[in-house]
């Protein structure tokens, strides 16, 4: 078993996989990568399974040391990135030499990327996933010093993949939305509220939820605890808006007004504190 | 008990919902965990993850979403009210809780607010058996529905930062079992050493929805001893027979 070494974790980086499918009715979040587009596309062009576990960088990147030859991919957030001393581009399949330096600096575009690696990470496995979830994982997120398994023999010698895909809609300001169970009880200035009004992401903001500045004047009061899934955006009584990303609860009490899009969720991934969206309604 | 169709509607591209009005009563949980079983068994044709709450099925399709529509129409045209409550294949547990003055935090203040003495609020708390309706919150925590309504207070003014994990609380008409260590809003009135979630076992939690609890009471000693008995992998669950 070949293994990379982090030699500086960077602000949040975890491994992500497509999450725990089949797990909510013991009360475990699904986890998974945030932009589950970008995540899937960097295992695309390294032909690895979609469930094939990678790194989620968010905001300021690793240094990470690799300890034997592989093809590496990097999708999504747009961040300077140094393969030992060579600057490597987005959305390309690289190979990496044994002993190469990986290094990200600073971020251009969006919020989060993954980073994929021929085979993926072979961390931890627990309840079918290997995504990091503090109480479910040992660890909620990389440490320095930590060791992560891949297997050098999936190595490929070509490495001219190049995967088309239309991402750039992941870092518009415009979020797919649904009508959300509880949508239909708000009164009709807040229903139109929430498409016309702009939203800024509060800092607050995390893989359990994201949230927004603004206050709504909201009258509706708590529902009997329900199912919530990522990407349900609830409404509290105080009028905060607040959108249920991949490490959210499996119930919650607070009206849902909208449901995001998966490529909602993806774009709102991608979003830094204090940017502003909108909500579009998708199908109308 | 007649019940009406449910509310059906979609939940993004993922997910169906299906809602019903009714009222939060064991027969009605039944009832709906029998739904849940025969969407599973004969109405559903793909893998799809099934979970329920008070009044609600949420049908979660995952990555494999290409029969969700055809599912749609089918359960919008489904009999429910042709579903009759199946006998289901729960149990009900015994779980030990010590209610000693260095776990139940909050009992003093209990006692206040419900005019009870301490030796009637544990009582009251280990006489009723209590239905688990689901699993949510925090993975592993258990929402137990038969509370003694004489039990009712509110939530802690300031939230504490952490409970100790097996920690036993009360909120509003609620009562439950913090799983793990974690900030907590509820009075704190005991502690149950019995672990109510290990994701290192394939079957995390060894309780599920439609399972009855009834507590009782176990002094320090007690509670250490079966404390230890749980770490050691050697404790098992009593089972109530009734």
């Amino acid at each position: 078993m070949s293994q990379v070494q982090v030699i500086k974790p960077g602000f949040y980086t975890s491994i992500q996989d497509l999450g725990r499918l089949q797990s909510a009715c013991y009360g475990v979040p699904q986890s998974g990568a945030m932009d589950r587009l970008s995540a899937q596309k960097a295992n695309l062009l390294l032909n690895n399974a979609e469930d094939a576990a990678v790194l989620e960088i968010t905001m300021t990147g690793p240094e990470l040391l690799f300890e034997a030859a592989c093809q590496i991919a990097i999708c999504g957030a747009h961040f300077e990135v140094v393969l030992n001393d060579s600057p490597l581009e987005r959305s390309k399949a690289y190979t990496v030499a044994s002993g190469s330096r990986l290094r990200f600096g600073g971020l251009k575009e969006g919020f989060r990327a993954y980073l994929a690696v021929s085979g993926g990470f072979l961390t931890e496995q627990v309840l079918k996933s290997r995504s990091q979830y503090a109480g479910i994982t040992q660890k909620a997120r990389l440490e320095k010093g930590d060791v992560l398994p891949y297997s050098a023999s999936e190595t490929r010698k070509s490495s001219t993949a190049r995967v088309n895909f239309q991402d750039s809609g992941l870092f518009h300001s415009k979020i797919e939305v649904f009508k959300g169970p509880e949508f239909e009880l708000l009164e009709e200035p807040l229903q139109q509220a929430l498409f016309s009004k702009d939203f800024s992401i509060a800092p607050t903001s995390n893989r359990m939820a994201t949230g927004f500045n603004e206050l709504l004047p909201n009258t509706l009061k708590g529902i009997v605890t329900a199912p919530v899934i990522p990407g349900t955006v609830q409404l509290t009584p105080n009028g905060n808006l607040i959108a249920l990303m991949r490490d959210c609860q499996v119930t919650g009490g607070y009206p849902r007004v909208l449901q995001l899009s998966e490529k909602g969720i993806s774009a709102l991934a991608q979003k830094r504190p204090g940017e502003e969206v909108g909500f579009e309604l998708e199908g109308e | 008990m007649k019940h009406q169709k449910p509310k059906i509607s979609r939940l993004g591209e993922q997910a169906i919902l299906l809602e019903w009005d009714f009222e939060i009563v064991p027969e009605n949980l039944y009832w709906l965990l029998s739904v849940k079983k025969i969407l599973r068994e004969k109405v559903l044709k793909s893998k799809v993850e099934l979970i329920n709450t008070y009044n609600s099925l949420l049908i979660n399709y995952g990555l494999s979403i290409n029969v969700i529509y055809d599912d749609f129409l089918l359960l919008k045209q489904y009999d429910f009210a042709s579903i009759k409550t199946e006998a289901l294949e729960t149990s009900t547990y015994k779980l030990p809780v010590c209610y000693d003055a260095e776990f139940g935090l909050d009992l003093d203040e209990l006692a206040v607010a419900t005019k009870l003495k301490i030796p009637e609020l544990i009582a009251l708390h280990t006489k009723p058996i209590y239905t688990v309706y689901f699993i949510g919150f925090l993975p592993g925590f258990l929402y137990l529905g038969g509370m003694d309504k004489r039990l009712r207070i509110s939530r802690k003014k300031e939230p504490r930062k952490s409970v100790a994990k097996g920690a036993v609380g009360i909120a509003e008409n609620q009562t439950g079992i913090y799983p793990n260590s974690s900030p907590a809003g509820w009075q704190i009135i005991g502690n149950c050493p019995v672990e109510l979630f290990n994701p290192k076992f394939e079957i995390p939690c060894p309780f599920q929805t439609g399972d009855c609890i009834q507590f009782y009471a176990v002094d320090l000693a007690a509670h250490q001893r079966i404390k230890t008995e749980v770490e050691a992998g050697s404790y098992t669950l009593e089972k109530a027979n009734l």
